[in-house]
């Protein structure tokens, strides 16, 4: 049978892998050799599922949206990831890595961040684990994100500022890769989301892959069935969107729809649309589309929400994009901003700008009357309020 | 076995068969400027080095620490491309006799495709490539062939965390030199090796391996230089070298050169 999974070796058809030098190759090799037998034991799932339930809240609810429903004519499904601890579906992987991280001994634990979500839900579980924690970040993020600076600083982490490169998400990424090479006997390294060598894509899916193993449940309780028609999210690096789609990737009859940033328009030059805009190369040790020029040298993508702001997307996607299994949208920051604040008025729930890209794409293609739409609702606005509030003038 | 597959000595080859320690070093192409790339070989091979590895320049250097970092960074922006270093060296052997060995991250050949990208080396002159972020499984299975037919040789990396049942893969599928990476970091100047490290040279050392190793990173002057080759064939100096070039010019070389000979 055809597979959307990765295969043992870390390809998503002919993407993914580990592209990485030989510094790495301990790390890596030996996170790959041990992560599937570690996370599939049953003391390792009680502990990880007993987290997911008292820390983080899980199940997280799927609401019916009725008044979005009404006024896009189809049956509007919203996974409530916005209510997790910390604010977004990030922590399913920190939870799910932290106890990785133990399992191998290690005792120094290192994550990159944009916007900051990753880096505070990194800190979140370093508290609860008592593991000292150093989150790297752009010089311009961390003026731009005080708030998630602040959290991350009560919650005991070190913030080192990246002054590599352009000082964004893809150069912060290299900072980390580059401490993990510094430090390789003590250090886990908690990648964001579905992009880095084998085996990260795979494990962070394999995480975030709760989301849709609560859909299927939840669905059936609310509908009879445990499949929707379509399951939507945004795609960034794409974890959100990895978990959600995951029990679905094999069943042909769901359509996976996912979402970039367009920014100011596909071909503004300001925009971080990569299935539109990028070809096949190799960003963080991983072969997948990405922005870059024609002599190889990785572009800077833009959107206004700092969670989208990222020159590839993992290789699953790249897989899903290529093969026609996925239909990709890429949306503008307006489009966006104009849909989060239609849920937000419709629905009383204020999206993260990241996730409101997702439900614009209900003004780009019509959806019949039957049809039941799951969108993952990976983060809530509050982070964004300053975003916002200059955007709308409020 | 490796010895058998290679017959022909390519530069690299003659070079390794010289007594006394072999000084490579390694510069980012179009650094300080676009068009000294040239004018840095000219003076390297007046100063006696015996190899150059030449950087091309690459957006996400992960492997690299600052200054190698800023050296790309301003070629970049100097407008070094592919394609431009190519042009570069189209004339090259007309006046370098040196080993000269490729060394950059493989998404730039990978766009300017790896038959093209092979076949230019060839053409130009070029002996060997260094593609940190290409690893070996992936080269085997995929691009060594590709690389054989011009008449190139891979150059793959250790480090004090390879396990010895990985070297002896390395070493089984090199056909050059085996890149001795000092110590668990980026590239990046320091003042002296640790004895962790002396012994991590002795243990290799003691492997009687096929091929020759060359240790990088880390060596900056005449007391690191001394220390790595020791036990090993040569070494290379990339970080404090770029540090000196971005001082002093191309001009300023043949100085440098001698501080690590003496």
């Amino acid at each position: 049978m055809k597979s959307y999974h990765a295969d043992k070796d870390g390809f998503y058809g002919s993407f993914g892998g580990a592209f990485i030098p030989e510094m790495l190759y301990p790390n890596v090799a030996g996170l790959k050799s041990r992560y599937l037998e570690i996370i599939e034991s049953p003391g390792f799932q009680k502990e990880f599922r007993n987290l997911l339930r008292h820390y983080v809240g899980r199940p997280t609810p799927l609401y019916y949206a009725g008044r979005l429903s009404e006024k896009y004519g189809c049956r509007i499904y919203l996974k409530r990831e916005d209510l997790c601890h910390t604010g977004a579906h990030k922590v399913n992987n920190t939870i799910g890595q932290i106890l990785l991280a133990q399992k191998l001994g290690k005792k120094r634990i290192i994550a990159e961040t944009g916007a900051g979500q990753h880096g505070v839900a990194t800190a979140t579980v370093c508290a609860l684990m008592g593991l000292p924690c150093i989150v790297y970040m752009g010089e311009v993020d961390i003026a731009r994100q005080a708030p998630n600076v602040a959290r991350m600083k009560l919650l005991g982490a070190e913030v080192r500022a990246a002054l590599s490169g352009s000082r964004t998400l893809k150069d912060v990424t290299n900072e980390a890769i580059r401490d993990w090479i510094n430090n390789p006997e003590d250090t886990h390294y908690i990648i964001g989301s579905v992009v880095g060598p084998h085996p990260y894509p795979d494990m962070v899916a394999r995480f975030q892959s709760v989301i849709s193993e609560e859909i299927q449940a939840q669905l059936r309780e609310l509908e009879g069935r445990d499949a929707p028609d379509y399951v939507i999210a945004c795609v960034g690096g794409g974890s959100n969107a990895a978990g959600a789609y995951y029990h679905y990737l094999d069943r042909e009859e769901v359509g996976i729809i996912a979402v970039e940033a367009a920014g100011r328009g596909i071909h503004s030059g300001e925009s971080a649309a990569t299935s539109a805009l990028g070809r096949t190369g190799i960003i963080h040790g991983s072969k997948t589309l990405l922005m870059q020029t024609d002599d190889g040298q990785i572009t800077e993508p833009y959107s206004i929400s700092a969670g989208l702001d990222y020159p590839g997307i993992g290789p699953m996607h790249a897989h899903l994009y290529t093969s026609g299994r996925g239909e990709f949208h890429s949306i503008t920051d307006e489009e966006a901003m104009e849909a989060g604040r239609e849920l937000a008025a419709l629905e009383g729930i204020i999206p993260a700008i990241e996730t409101s890209h997702a439900f614009a794409v209900l003004k780009n293609r019509p959806f019949r009357p039957e049809d039941i739409l799951v969108f993952n609702l990976s983060g809530r606005g509050d982070k964004d309020l300053q975003t916002y509030i200059d955007f709308f003038d409020l | 076995m490796n010895r058998a597959k290679t017959k022909t000595v390519n530069r690299i080859g003659a070079a390794l068969e010289k007594d006394g320690p072999l000084l490579s070093i390694y510069f980012t192409a179009g650094y300080p400027d676009l068009e000294d790339t040239l004018p840095v070989l000219r003076h390297l091979q007046a100063s006696g080095v015996d190899m150059v590895e030449i950087g091309l320049p690459f957006s996400d250097p992960l492997a690299d620490g600052p200054t190698i970092q800023q050296s790309s960074t301003a070629a970049l922006k100097n407008g070094m491309h592919t394609a431009l270093l190519f042009e570069q060296l189209k004339e090259v052997r007309q006046e370098i006799h040196l080993p000269l060995i490729l060394m950059g991250y493989f998404n730039p050949v990978l766009q300017y495709g790896v038959e093209a990208f092979c076949q230019k080396c060839s053409e130009v002159g070029i002996d060997g490539l260094i593609l940190p972020d290409l690893p070996l499984e992936i080269y085997q299975r995929e691009y060594g062939i590709i690389m054989e037919r011009y008449g190139l040789r891979m150059i793959f990396l250790i480090t004090p965390q390879t396990s010895e049942q990985r070297i002896r893969k390395i070493d089984g599928a090199s056909n050059a030199f085996i890149y001795m990476v000092s110590s668990a970091s980026t590239t990046g100047a320091r003042e002296g090796f640790g004895p962790e490290q002396q012994a991590y040279f002795e243990r290799i050392a003691s492997m009687n391996l096929n091929n020759p190793q060359i240790v990088g990173f880390g060596i900056s002057n005449a007391t690191t230089f001394r220390q790595a080759t020791k036990h090993a064939k040569g070494a290379i100096i990339g970080s404090a070298f770029i540090k000196h070039l971005s001082e002093y010019g191309p001009r300023g070389i043949p100085a440098f050169v001698e501080t690590i000979r003496s």
